[in-house]
């Protein structure tokens, strides 16, 4: 398997057929595709929620950054949610 | 559709995000994800491996209203589930799906409806897509019309090939799902390219679990071992191309393994199936086990079924194991196996499931396995799903089919 590789400019949104929603009973953001469903942690759940199709990856982390300055080492836990996503295919490069 | 075909892959995905950093996924969760609808047992196919139980014929004629069923979706949704499977039997042979369809859109589900593709028309498709349904999982049967028609019983193939393209060209995402057996395990390699002309997005190879009707034909429909593994290698050198972008879903076929399943993610975990006539059950087959009462929707709330029902707390975590399980190292990995498959086999609804080499009824998969090359029982023709059928064994007959079981599959 070839390392997924993510660029400051490129633009993700979430892949087709997958729909990105918060549950309250479960407190989680969730991805819901056919027949199956990820929970995300808080965390995972800030970064996908950012994924409009328009927001660079570098926006995405500028905006959490932005978001939780107390939070360390923030940058590399978001490029490897977005590694992660894609590599599960939950989104899809524009 | 399968026993399989709900659940192993939501539970695949919940298992594999828990090891991945960022996700997490809990195992012991206490509220229901999915809830399955099995709004009818009314069906246009005869499929010799449904896994229904054989006696559905008795809930043909009391099947919950619309209301009861949108009332049941509100409920189930407030307890947290999230994905909706509208499954039958052949759901499309009800007259509301639509309005189930909708309502499901407007509390959030994630809809999937289950279908043979009998009854889909452009017109039903079109009302299925304004009204919000998510997702089509279509059963495909095997490449050739012969086997189509013979395993189910019916004249469907030309059929299905259409409704493959109705379902694309709608945008849907393709979901195929193909159960396997002795029939058509020989045709892998076609089925998968089949399914990839087709444009299909997912496909589940589901083989054959045996419950239900499976169970009573599972000397005819058992492949072998040697069957099975090249079929798993066949699949596994198609997923290593990564040229071929569908995503396959392999349904361990459990008699030839060591370990049982870890059935429906354990029970009460994550599964609620509510039945044609409202009954509450936490797996399919949930009814072939003594002196259980199930809760009905019609008598009490899903939050009672649940949360507080005995049938629910039965079997829920690992207090109600006996040896070898109470004590097994690998008791987490599988919670035992399946309560039904025990119960059906040895009598026991407390064993370890007999699929386990840990499991002093093990004898009795290796006996069944020895069964399905047995000429003269693998000669006996398949008993086909259907009314007429149902009322036979429920009526005493087929006594041979079924009396080497503890209760009726």
């Amino acid at each position: 398997m070839t390392a997924n590789n993510i660029q400051d400019s490129d633009i993700y949104a979430l892949a087709l057929h997958h729909r990105f929603q918060w549950e309250e009973a479960q407190q989680n953001y969730v991805i819901l595709f056919p027949e199956g469903m990820v929970k995300l942690h808080g965390g995972a759940g800030e970064v996908i929620k950012r994924l409009d199709g328009i927001a660079k990856v570098s926006d995405v982390v500028a905006d959490l950054k932005d978001t939780f300055p107390e939070a360390a080492n923030i940058e590399s836990e978001i490029i490897g949610m977005f590694e992660l996503a894609l590599s599960k295919g939950w989104i899809r490069k524009l | 559709m399968t026993q399989a075909s709900l659940g192993e892959s939501v539970v695949q995905k919940t298992v594999h995000a828990q090891q991945n950093n960022g996700v997490s996924a809990s195992l012991t969760h206490t509220q229901p994800l999915w809830l399955l609808a099995e709004v009818t047992y009314r069906c246009p196919l005869h499929c010799a491996f449904c896994y229904n139980p054989t006696d559905y014929d008795k809930h043909t004629q009391n099947e919950l209203t619309t209301e009861q069923w949108l009332q049941t979706l509100r409920d189930a949704r407030k307890l947290g589930a999230i994905q909706l499977g509208i499954s039958g039997g052949e759901p499309l042979l009800r007259d509301d799906i639509e309005d189930i369809v909708i309502e499901a859109k407007k509390l959030g589900y994630y809809s999937n409806l289950i279908t043979s593709g009998v009854g889909l028309t452009e017109k039903k498709i079109q009302a299925f897509k304004e009204g919000g349904l998510d997702h089509i999982q279509l059963s495909m049967h095997d490449i050739t019309e012969e086997i189509n028609n013979f395993i189910t019983n019916t004249k469907t193939f030309e059929l299905k090939k259409k409704v493959a393209a109705m379902i694309k060209n709608h945008g849907y995402p393709m979901v195929l799902n193909v159960v396997i057996h002795r029939y058509n395990i020989g045709h892998m390699r076609e089925i998968l390219e089949m399914a990839q002309a087709l444009g299909a997005d997912y496909i589940e190879l589901a083989n054959t679990q045996y419950y239900g009707w499976s169970l009573v034909n599972r000397s005819q429909l058992m492949p072998t071992k040697a069957q099975v593994d090249e079929a798993e290698a066949i699949t596994n050198e198609f997923r290593a191309n990564p040229d071929n972008k569908m995503k396959i879903f392999f349904v361990v076929p459990d008699y030839f393994s060591d370990r049982p399943k870890k059935c429906m993610n354990g029970w009460g975990e994550v599964f609620m199936i509510v039945t044609a006539n409202g009954d509450v059950l936490p797996c399919h087959s949930a009814r072939s086990l003594p002196n259980m009462q199930f809760p009905n929707v019609r008598d009490t709330g899903l939050a009672y079924a649940w949360q507080e029902s005995p049938a629910f707390n039965q079997y829920r975590g690992d207090s109600w194991m006996k040896e070898p399980c109470r004590s097994c190292s690998e008791k987490e990995n599988d919670l035992g196996g399946c309560r039904c498959q025990a119960f059906l086999l040895s009598g026991d609804a407390e064993a370890a499931d007999p699929v386990c080499s840990k499991s002093p009824h093990r004898h009795l998969i290796d006996q069944a396995i020895i069964d399905s090359t047995n000429p003269v029982l693998v000669a006996q023709p398949i008993v086909f799903r259907n009314d007429k059928n149902s009322k036979k064994i429920m009526a005493g007959e087929f006594k041979d089919r079924v009396e080497g079981f503890h209760s009726l599959p």
